[in-house]
């Protein structure tokens, strides 16, 4: 089971969509993951945007990599981390044109960080379009030491970089592509709660 | 000169005091014995003279004190005062507002000397006499918002206005009610307000927004907002929050009189001219609960607010914890008695305590 | 709070100015500049700023929006450009065979719901006719600050083209001009194509237009927030009708050639307003009963609040048996 239907929430926190073609000139298909399922799902709706399209990949212990490969994209990576494959993805932004559809899919923690590239490159968030599959783990930044720690999946947390126990906040920032953790036991020190699984 | 300006610190041994004169020109916020969201707009125009309403950009006797206090926050953490790229032309146009406003409103303290964009400015309480060429940032020590704002009073947000939506685009944020500018720059106007209860399902943010987008050149207005904070501590950050939140827990029935501070924000806004962005400075005023109870009409309201408020508003205000022990000292001031409708103290009309 | 309680008064703060010169530019176009009665310097502004003029026309007040089209920077002179409209309700024509040099006015503080996108990487213009004065704004303002800009501009004839002279003569490289009757057209698509990203489109011109420009951009994938229009609607004439006014407990005709927001002023009763073209929203007013058809010309509301639930009395209209507002 790859897509999850997150709880409604406040107005900061993202609402990911279901992947469609629309009209344009190039299309730059970003995945990690799980993501490679809503990738096919969107080749299946219109097969001839892949005449047009950069799929970049990162697998992440997933094998889909044949199956998106079987698409025929004009131009396909693979890359062993979203860090390793980000300079290309800059290099691709900076030399597109208007008219270029943005498909992000996968966790939070990639399409958030490859949204803000593309805003980044001159492309207003509303108009890029987003589908979560598979894990559900967050992006935090603590916001005490602004370390961000990668795939939580519990509240509360351990802050990986200054080590305070913070609580898990809907509260989202775009521009830093994160969740805000704020500290659970600044008001009574050592009482942190046993932390639970997120969703749960 | 006309003000006298206290010497006073906001952190560490808390020195800082309002004079009687800042006590009766405190902005009490309750205007009626109780306390509900509202979008409670005004025009910003003026106001009766000598009060905090009367000047485009308030100076009171903290001045001097509130900007060391903010040149200290600024050291410690930079990214307190961020401005995205676009910003820079609404950054101008605010460095123009605040010192043509301060040099007409307060002649004493502040000149400015204009001659094409060739500009000198002089700023008497902070010993600044500096001259630079208007829209040339590199004459500045800092960029135009900064180098203004790090003279001026208040928080500030510059909101760029776009889609028929306000972005928390630029600000100088070091006296906020716990929320960070850091993390919510480039936020549009539901989402830097996302955390708070009740407002939303109240349409509260929509007709807010509505009613900003429309705010037009030569037309600011302003309005009021509050929360409680022990100890005068100007910066309530979310970044310093695991420092400053077990000050809270220091609260005692013996020196709630002193700690406790209501903590009002004028907020105002004004449609800058060339950006066509909105600047929305946030004035925050301290006042301790024992210097507010020298005010009879303000110690039976307080009283009467704090007890009724519904606790989502109580738990978002971060004080639901203390809220009996505040209720136990102010208690003591409500001898029952009605009370005058607005805000001001009316030392003249309204009874004295008749309670023991 | 009531600090210094003050009604808000319906539109935008007003300047008193003189009409400083009368400058004809061709058959249809005359620019009319303004400088302050009071001598002190007009307000900086932002470029596709607008400013509310009124006209007193024999007893009857006219209130007509134009872009301002002067130099944002020029704090000494606002200026507006007036098309000649021969069919149209009379406030254009009032302005061009009534307004004299040394003639005194009331326009309103700049209010700008045109502005540039500072955030773009380019600006692309693309102006129909008299669509041409905010550009020419924007253009003041960019050229001041290295802005990268384009225009492509649309005229019928040469003897037609607002400021092309002017334009091209500052501009050579950056101004396209097309004559209609030349069989000249802008090549939308083409220029549509291979704009880096980051471009932002701006349009004003005719309806048909405005339409042709979000279309075409739509179908090449560009993002809607990335095209701009302005289009002020002049209230069109309409059959005239009745209205109830529940607050202020009136009935009032509205006529032929008056808008119901004018109808509403004529009566003496106070009512918001900012752009008088409805684009603002601050004339909203709610629908208490109607029996009858709305027509409904907007920008502003959703389609269900037109449906019964309110209108926009600037430009809006009405037929049918009976009309209540909650005025």
């Amino acid at each position: 089971m790859s897509k999850f239907q997150f709880p409604e929430s406040i107005k900061s926190r993202p609402v990911y969509g279901t992947l469609e073609p629309r009209p344009g000139k190039a299309h730059l298909m970003i995945a990690d993951a799980e993501g490679a399922e809503a990738i096919l799902d969107l080749a299946a709706q219109d097969a001839s945007l892949m005449a047009h399209a950069h799929i970049i990949y990162i697998p992440k212990g997933t094998d889909f990599g044949d199956k998106l490969r079987a698409l025929n994209p004009a131009q396909y990576y693979e890359g062993p981390s979203y860090d390793a494959s980000v300079q290309r993805l800059r290099h691709v932004l900076a030399n597109a044109h208007q008219g270029l559809q943005v498909y992000l899919t996968g966790t939070e923690g990639l399409m958030g960080q490859a949204q803000n590239e593309a805003m980044q490159a001159g492309i207003p968030h509303t108009s890029i379009q987003t589908e979560h599959r598979g894990s559900v783990a967050r992006r935090m930044q603590c916001v005490h030491c602004k370390g961000i720690t990668e795939d939580v999946m519990t509240d509360p947390f351990v802050c990986s970089h200054c080590g305070l126990n913070l609580f898990v906040r809907d509260h989202y920032s775009r521009r830093l592509a994160a969740y805000q953790g704020v500290c659970i036991d600044a008001e009574d020190p050592g009482n942190v709660p046993e932390p639970k699984e997120l969703y749960t | 000169m006309t003000i006298q300006f206290n010497e006073e610190t906001f952190r560490d041994d808390y020195s800082f005091y309002n004079s009687d004169w800042a006590i009766k020109r405190f902005p009490f916020p309750f205007h009626e014995d109780s306390y509900m969201y509202s979008v409670n707009m005004e025009q910003h125009r003026g106001g009766p003279k000598g009060s905090v309403y009367e000047m485009r950009f308030d100076v009171d006797e903290h001045y001097v004190s509130e900007m060391r206090d903010r040149a200290m926050v600024l050291a410690d953490d930079p990214l307190r005062c961020q401005s995205l790229p676009h910003m820079t032309l609404a950054g101008w146009d605010l460095l123009e507002l605040i010192m043509v406003s301060k040099s007409e409103d307060y002649p004493d303290l502040f000149e400015l000397h204009r001659d094409g964009n060739q500009w000198r400015w002089i700023n008497k309480p902070l010993g600044i006499d500096d001259t630079f060429t208007f829209m040339d940032e590199t004459t500045l020590p800092y960029g135009p918002m900064e180098y203004i704002t790090r003279q001026a009073q208040g928080d500030f947000c510059v909101l760029d206005q776009r889609d028929e939506m306000l972005w928390m685009d630029a600000g100088m944020v070091t006296t906020q009610a716990d929320w960070s500018l850091d993390f919510d720059i480039g936020m549009n106007f539901f989402e830097w307000h996302a955390p708070v209860p009740l407002a939303h399902e109240m349409g509260i943010f929509k007709r807010a927004l509505k009613f900003l987008l429309n705010i037009q050149q030569g037309a600011p207005a302003r309005r009021l907002n509050w929360t409680m904070t022990v100890n005068p501590l100007l910066d309530t950050s979310p970044e310093n929050y695991h420092k400053w939140g077990i000050q809270k827990t220091t609260l005692t029935p013996e020196n709630i009189g002193s700690k406790q501070h209501l903590r009002v924000e004028l907020q105002s806004f004004f449609r800058l001219p060339r950006s066509n962005a909105l600047v929305f400075p946030i004035r925050c005023y301290l006042c301790s609960f024992q210097d507010l109870m020298t005010v009879p009409k303000w110690g039976r309201r307080l009283h009467r607010v704090v007890r009724d408020l519904p606790v989502e508003l109580a738990t978002y205000k971060g004080f639901i914890d203390n809220r009996p022990m505040m209720l136990d000292y102010l208690e003591q001031f409500d001898d029952g008695l009605p009370t005058s409708r607005g805000v001001f103290p009316d030392l003249e009309t309204e009874p004295p305590l008749t309670k023991a | 709070m009531s600090a210094a309680p003050q009604k808000a008064k319906p539109g935008a703060e007003q300047l008193a100015v003189r009409v400083s010169a009368v400058v004809p530019l061709n058959d249809l176009v005359t620019r009319f500049e303004f400088q302050r009665t009071d001598g002190q310097p007009f307000p900086t502004f932002s470029g596709g700023a607008h400013t509310v003029v009124t006209m007193q026309d024999d007893g009857r007040t006219r209130l007509n929006p134009y872009s301002l089209m002067s130099d944002p920077a020029d704090t000494s002179t606002y200026a507006i450009s007036v098309r000649r409209d021969d069919q149209g309700r009379g406030g254009s024509l009032f302005m061009h065979t009534r307004v004299k040099q040394g003639d005194e006015m009331t326009i309103t503080y700049p209010v700008n719901l045109f502005s540039l996108d500072l955030r773009a990487r380019k600006h692309l213009f693309f102006a129909g006719g008299i669509g041409i004065t905010p550009f020419m704004s924007m253009i003041h303002q960019l050229e001041q600050s290295n802005g990268n800009w384009e225009l492509h501009y649309s005229v019928r004839t040469e003897a037609l083209g607002t400021y092309v002279d002017e334009l091209k003569y500052k501009f050579p490289t950056k101004v396209h001009v097309y004559y209609d009757d030349q069989s000249q057209s802008i090549p939308l698509e083409t220029l549509l194509d291979g704009q880096p990203l980051g471009t932002n489109a701006y349009v004003c011109g005719p309806k048909g237009m405005i339409d042709w420009v979000h279309a075409t951009a739509s179908a090449a994938g560009w993002p809607d927030a990335q095209v701009h229009s302005e289009e002020f609607l002049a209230p069109a004439p309409g059959k005239p009708f009745e209205v109830r006014l529940c607050k202020s407990d009136k009935t009032i005709q509205v006529g032929e050639n008056e808008s119901l927001l004018e109808a509403i002023e004529r009566a003496g009763v106070e009512a918001p307003f900012l752009c008088r073209g409805g684009a603002c929203g601050q004339c909203e007013t709610d629908v208490v009963s109607y029996d009858g058809e709305f027509i409904h010309r907007d920008h502003w509301l959703e389609p269900e609040q037109q449906a019964g639930e309110k209108i926009m009395p600037c430009v809006s209209r009405f037929v049918g048996k009976s009309l209540e507002l909650d005025r």
